[in-house]
């Protein structure tokens, strides 16, 4: 191996406050080859971002870090301010988690870009300007010149992180530090940056450090991956052989919690991992993980793990790493997911919904229509789960506000339980509708009043769909449900403030199942969770199901997700449905073209798949004034021509209520060979 | 953009339009007084009776407020100024044009007379003050708030709570009692003219000024330093130290313009502070401005000249405001740019 | 909340990207000034709601600054709570044997006021003057302000409008003229300096009550209580009102002190509390015709003045810092 472009010994980060100082990494060593990708995989809070403040020496006046940050045989971690900015203007450069906060509001973007090359000696404005164009045409933003004269707020999501990215270039850095460049994005989007991250590294040789929580990410774009975890780094290997062999508990733990393309709640299921996290007050003596780890051995586990290497470039930081699929239920226990009955319960019949925007006091603006919902139909029976999947702005999230009664339809009809609510909000409907419909929501931290304790809501509920009579029953009643959502019931009266996202999410769960609901909706109800936590509640989602026979129907942007937990599946884009039909028949072919850009954007975990590339052009059009064409028509790349701009597409009905709203006949459409081809490969985890 | 000005110019105007009517409402509410206060507290009930009858003032208050528009408007004739009635009101500019405020009881002039020198006097010391208050909150609030908790930090914003907790009379008792008779450095009171002490014009200035200065930098200081402290903090901000650039061109290049976003809007709704302290002020220092001029009408009860002083101050605040606006779009891209 | 409402809708679908109609910038801008007009620092009402500490006020010791404006405050609060049964002089007896000479001596600690009036006595029965009408008049404004932000905030629509265009206009009225303007006109008495407190004070609460409700309108926790078939009231009293209390706490004690200068303003322009109830105000006017031969007539009364509103100021600040930090 060549000597490393950066070498980190012994990194110690400690942040220090008025109540003591806390440890948020310990100890820690990793180096990176020159043209190198390594991949820092870890959940929320195990101090991967801390680690990339560490290399870039910008810890804050709280941080401080001692051991050594050796980039080019200087040590960052002693560097003089001055020669800390040399690094950082032509050394390590950064890509930052969300574009939309990274780039200043009020500066062009040209200026924000110049400055980078000008901090080079002998640079002048004419020349850095057209450095900057340059590489703004190279991470592929059409109309350069234009871009340089606009404001961050005229540019997409996309397009933002693809000026964060040039501006990362121009410092001609060695080491690129990227920090969840594409979370927040679009699933089509993230595929289309990973895609020029990948280029650029063909192109200019940079060596990357890509943090992220995603393993599919990482199966995609490194060759090595760490795994981080509360501060440690416990296993390090070549991307192949860690998903081929992981070997710490915690990592296949969390490869496990990965959902796959490749499986239903049918035939596998999520392995969570049983506890939380220990907070960073108390790290737990010896292996971080061993108070959640089924194989903790006391006398052995809570002394200092050593690093033991177990292979090529391989690494684990566990006692008992050659025991480690023992510590895995042998049989998983698989939850046996409910079966549909045949009865309808909910049944939507043209439903749309369409804002009318403009038309301002003195009426002088031209009129608009936002086009949320277009004609949407579907059913769904007691005890299914009908997943409804798109990305940002597909209206989705529109579609479950009607259902709960937060918003009402322009036309159409919405069939819950016999009776049309299509335009009954929830204060015009009885107790036994609004009861019959209730609602998990997206975020955990908006979802609980934060004045309120986690059990108030759940009493209030209770109350006044009069499900229990009397404070004491209330109580225990509460209490059985905090139980039945897997939370101790003395959390009862704590405040959200001190809950875990998981921890508020179940709450927001046993609130909604305290009206006894017929249909449960969910919109994007694990989004904003880690992998782990996702995984334990999408069991516990569908093992109350199995037991109340809830019908559920699940917003989600997460394909893989998906196709693990639903029956059936509606994909929609601009507010219409695309295709829908049974979970199985939307990942094979024939599939709509969308449905096809959309499955072979998801990052697979899984290195040795063959996943087939189709890139959508351009960002998703405004749903104002949409094209009365076919809406997916200006990014199809399998659009066949004008007629998909002039005239609305046909639904192509196929088997078992398969239907596909597209120009181009099934036959074809089905001759499409399939997204995920595996080579034949050894991964067989135990 | 230009619709936008318009549709906010309008709003001035309604905004001006219906709070005449409530100061108009809240000083002529009840009708006997008006026509008592007019002719003062020594005339003949006779007389209060018949001006009562001459000016209507048994219409209901809108009609009444209708009529006193078209006075200022020059649509009818000032009541006040008819011979008849022997008030011996005479306006040199005749008794129907644009601007007529009537006839002040008080300084038995026309109100015009009185009013645009008292106001040309507060401009003058309230514009020495705002030229003062603005740099130096600007440079203190970006200095405390470009290291949020340092000691400079800490020492400024202790300043700007305390200078906020000093009403403009208070100070002017302190600096009165430090500079006129402890030190007798400057003059106590500043009546801009030059007999008498001996005190020159300057010198006059320097008290009133001070105390402007003292109360409202500390409020804006504070907002700069809390809306530069909360830029500092922002992740574009970390983007630029993380490029390479100096701390100097991080602060003076990335986070000042946004800095002054916020603040922006709160230093021109200052010039309403200011137009408050100043009644105050020129009361600490006998200056013969506006504000001392409003407080002696509405203590005699000069209606006409209170309506009047009213409504040229609410012009300036709502004028304000409307720059402020405008100000603030310039400043943010997000709304200049759709 | 149907089709009429679009704008606020459109963000509800969480699209960031979306061009927003023209209607939403203006209200950004109104939300903006609505956060700043407010005499609390920018961004605070947002840094506040979600991480709201549960216990403001327990943690308030962990504050200096706000132990030292709780310390000013309760020195005067204790002080004019004991004003009875302190060996004071009657605030209104006249000592014409210390008109002579004034100035602070033993038997008059902080002199005579220029009719020979003790001055301490006459300051300590002043703060029990000030600190009942200007806490009293402040919550009464609060009783207005409130009610009429939830429903600009929460309605939205031709509510809103209504109420923001009416504290719009009273907002631009420069605070004292409309002070001396209204004083002047009904006289100055305990309820009618309530009711100018009420009048331009309310319109400045409701501004900030009203922006901190469109901020949590449509958050998740309001939409699961109109699940749940919550009335209006309940989720405006219940939901909505206590997520806006650190937010109001500091602008109360803010509101608290501007009234304490308020009413010390309108005694030194000679529109105060009737006499003979000393009024701090009155006071450093009545000191101010002596101040080149004896200062401390109106020293004394303008620093009890300043010591008792820096202690609320300080209080809002100490306050305003613990809700920004978690």
């Amino acid at each position: 191996m060549t000597a490393p472009l950066i070498r980190v010994e012994n990194l110690k980060v400690e942040y220090r406050s008025s109540s003591g100082s806390v440890t948020a990494i310990p100890d820690l060593s990793f180096e990176v080859a020159p043209g190198e990708s390594l991949g820092i995989v870890g959940e929320s809070g195990c101090g991967k971002s801390t680690l990339l403040m560490a290399i870039m020496g910008h810890l804050g006046p709280s941080g401080a870090a001692t051991g050594r940050v050796l980039f080019d045989g200087k040590d960052i971690a002693k560097a003089s301010p001055a020669e800390l900015r040399a690094v950082r203007s032509g050394g390590i450069a950064m890509v930052y988690q969300d574009p939309n906060a990274a780039l200043n509001p009020t500066l062009k973007i040209g200026r924000q870009l110049v400055e980078v090359p000008m901090l080079r000696p002998g640079v002048p404005l004419a020349d850095a300007k057209r450095l900057a164009e340059g590489m703004l045409a190279n991470v592929h933003l059409p109309d350069a010149a234009s871009v340089m004269e606009r404001f961050p707020h005229q540019l997409s999501g996309g397009q933002k992180q693809r000026v964060v990215i040039a501006m990362a270039l121009l410092a001609n850095p060695r080491l690129l530090l990227l920090d969840e460049p594409t979370t927040g994005l679009d699933v089509t989007v993230e595929a289309a940056v990973l895609d020029l991250v990948d280029e650029l590294r063909q192109t200019y040789g940079t060596s990357l450090i890509y943090i992220t929580h995603n393993v599919g990410v990482v199966a995609q774009v490194c060759d090595r991956v760490g795994v981080m975890y509360l501060g440690d780094l416990v296993e390090e290997a070549p991307v192949e052989a860690l998903f081929a062999q992981p070997r710490h508990p915690y990592t296949r733990r969390l490869m496990a919690c990965v959902p796959r393309l490749d499986g239903d709640k049918h035939t596998t299921s999520f392995m969570p991992i049983p506890g939380q996290p220990s907070s960073l007050r108390d790290r737990p003596p010896g292996c971080p993980f061993s108070p959640r780890c089924v194989g903790f051995t006391p006398g052995l586990c809570n002394h200092t793990v050593p690093v033991e290497d177990i292979g090529p470039n391989h690494r684990v930081r566990c006692f008992r790493h050659r025991e480690s699929p023992l510590f895995e239920p042998a049989a998983q226990e698989i939850v046996a997911p409910a079966e549909p009955s045949a009865e309808l319960v909910l049944e939507a019949k043209g439903l749309s919904k369409i804002y009318r925007l403009g038309g301002s006091f003195f009426g002088a603006q031209r009129r608009a229509e936002l086009s949320a919902n277009e004609d949407l139909n579907f059913a769904a029976k007691k005890s299914e789960i009908v997943a409804i999947v798109g990305e940002s702005g597909s209206g989705k999230s529109t579609f479950a506000r009607i259902l709960a009664g937060l918003q009402d339809a322009t036309s159409g009809k919405l069939v819950v339980l016999g009776s049309d609510l299509a335009n009954t909000t929830a204060s015009e409907r009885t107790s036994e509708q609004l009861s019959a419909v209730q609602m998990v929501f997206q975020n955990p931290d908006a979802t609980l009043n934060p004045s309120h304790s986690a059990g108030f809501p759940i009493a209030r509920a209770l109350k006044k769909f009069k499900v229990t009579r009397g404070g004491k029953e209330t109580q225990s009643r509460v209490a059985e449900l905090f139980e039945m959502v897997r939370l101790a019931p003395s959390l009862m009266r704590v405040r959200p403030a001190r809950l875990s996202g998981g921890q508020k999410q179940r709450v927001a769960i046993a609130r909604a199942f305290a009206a006894a609901p017929d249909i449960l909706v969910a919109d994007e109800p694990v989004s904003a969770l880690d992998v782990s936590v996702q995984a334990a509640i999408v069991n516990l989602l569908l093992q109350i199901q199995k037991t109340k026979g809830t019908t559920i129907v699940f917003i989600s942007h997460d394909l893989a997700l998906v196709r693990h937990l639903a029956d059936q599946v509606i994909v929609m884009y601009l507010g219409k449905v695309m295709e829908s039909g049974p979970v199985s028949s939307l990942f094979a072919p024939p599939f709509h073209p969308y449905t096809e850009a959309l499955l072979s954007a998801v990052p697979v975990p899984d290195p040795t798949a063959e996943q087939r590339h189709v890139r959508l052009s351009g960002e998703t059009p405004s749903p104002i004034n949409v094209p009365k064409g076919c809406r997916f028509a200006s990014r199809c790349p399998r659009k066949v021509g004008t007629i998909c701009d002039e005239v609305p597409p046909p639904e192509r009905k196929g088997e078992a209520g398969h239907m596909i709203l597209c120009h181009i006949p099934l036959d074809e459409l089905a001759a499409i060979a399939p997204i995920l081809q595996h080579k034949p490969s050894e991964r067989a985890p135990a | 953009m230009i619709t936008f000005i318009g549709k906010r110019l309008l709003g001035l105007v309604g905004t001006l339009l219906i709070a005449s009517f409530l100061v108009f409402a809240v000083t002529e509410f009840s009708p006997g007084n008006v026509a008592r206060k007019t002719l003062g507290p020594f005339a003949a009930q006779e007389s209060v009776d018949l001006l009562y009858q001459k000016l209507h003032l048994n219409d209901s208050l809108p009609v009444r407020y209708v009529r006193w528009l078209g006075v200022l408007t020059g649509v009818i004739a000032d009541p006040l100024q008819d011979p008849a009635l022997k008030l011996d009101f005479k306006d040199p500019r005749g008794d129907r044009y644009f601007g007529n405020f009537g006839y002040s009881t008080l300084y038995k002039l026309p109100v015009n007379d009185v009013i645009w020198n008292r106001l040309g006097n507060t401009a003058l010391l309230a514009g020495i003050s705002f030229a003062l208050i603005v740099p130096l909150s600007l440079i203190f609030g970006v200095l405390a708030g470009m290291r949020e908790g340092s000691f400079l930090d800490r020492t400024i914003s202790v300043f700007g709570i305390v200078a906020t907790s000093i009403p403009e009379f208070a100070s002017g008792v302190f600096l009165v009692a430090i500079f006129v008779v402890a030190l007798r450095l400057l003059p106590g009171t500043s009546p801009l003219t030059t007999g008498g002490g001996g005190w020159s014009l300057a010198s006059q200035f320097v008290l009133p000024v001070a105390v402007l200065v003292l109360y409202d930098s500390g409020y804006v200081v504070r907002m700069v330093r809390g809306s530069t402290a909360e830029v500092m903090s922002k992740p574009y901000i970390r983007t630029a130290i993380l490029k390479g650039l100096s701390f100097k061109t991080v602060v003076w290049r990335h986070a000042v313009r946004n800095a002054m976003i916020a603040p922006f809007t709160v230093i021109l709704l200052q010039i309403n502070f200011l137009i408050s302290g100043v009644v105050v002020t020129e009361m600490v220092f006998a200056y013969p401005g506006f504000g001392r001029m409003l407080l002696e009408a509405s203590l005699f009860g000069d209606i006409a000249l209170i309506e009047a002083a009213t409504l040229v101050a609410l012009a300036v605040a709502t004028t304000t405001q409307l720059l402020s606006d405008l100000g603030y779009a310039l400043l943010n891209p997000q709304i200049r740019v759709g | 909340m149907a089709s009429t409402d679009a704008p606020s809708d459109v963000t509800a679908l969480g699209r960031p990207e979306l061009p927003a109609p023209p209607e939403v910038m203006p209200d950004a801008v109104a939300a903006s000034l609505t956060a700043l007009a407010a005499p609390t620092a920018p961004g605070a009402p947002v840094a506040a709601l979600g991480t709201k500490p549960p216990n403001l006020l327990r943690r308030l010791p962990t504050s200096p600054i706000a132990m030292v404006g709780l310390a000013l405050i309760g020195t005067w609060v204790v002080l004019a709570v004991l004003a009875p049964v302190l060996p004071l002089d009657d605030p209104n007896r006249q000592d014409f044997l210390s008109l002579g000479n004034p100035v602070p001596s033993a038997k008059h600690w902080l002199g005579v006021d220029i009719k020979g009036r003790d001055i301490l006595s006459r300051l300590i029965h002043g703060a029990r003057t000030v600190l009942t009408v200007a806490p009293f008049a402040a919550i009464c404004a609060y009783l207005v302000g409130m009610p009429l932000g939830l429903l600009a905030g929460y309605y939205g629509g031709k509510v809103d409008l209504v109420v923001s265009r009416l504290s719009d206009i009273i907002l631009a009225f420069p605070i004292i003229i409309l002070y001396v303007i209204l004083i002047s006109q009904i006289g100055p008495s305990f309820w009618n300096i309530v009711l100018a407190v009420i009048l331009t004070a309310g319109p400045g609460i409701g501004r900030i009550v009203r922006g901190l409700t469109l901020e949590q309108r449509h958050l998740d926790y309001v939409a699961a209580a109109q699940l749940r078939k919550e009335s209006d009231l309940y989720v405006m009293a219940v939901e909505l009102l206590p997520n806006c209390r650190g937010p109001l706490i500091t602008d109360f004690c803010l509101r608290v002190g501007y009234t304490i200068i308020t009413i010390g303003i309108l005694g030194f322009l000679g529109l105060g509390l009737p006499p003979p109830d000393p009024d701090w105000g009155t006071m450093v006017k009545e000191g101010t015709t002596l101040i080149s031969v004896h200062p401390h007539m109106s020293l004394f009364p303008a620093i009890a003045i300043v010591s008792l509103v820096l202690g609320f100021n300080l209080v809002a600040d100490g306050v305003r810092e613990l809700s920004l930090t978690d």
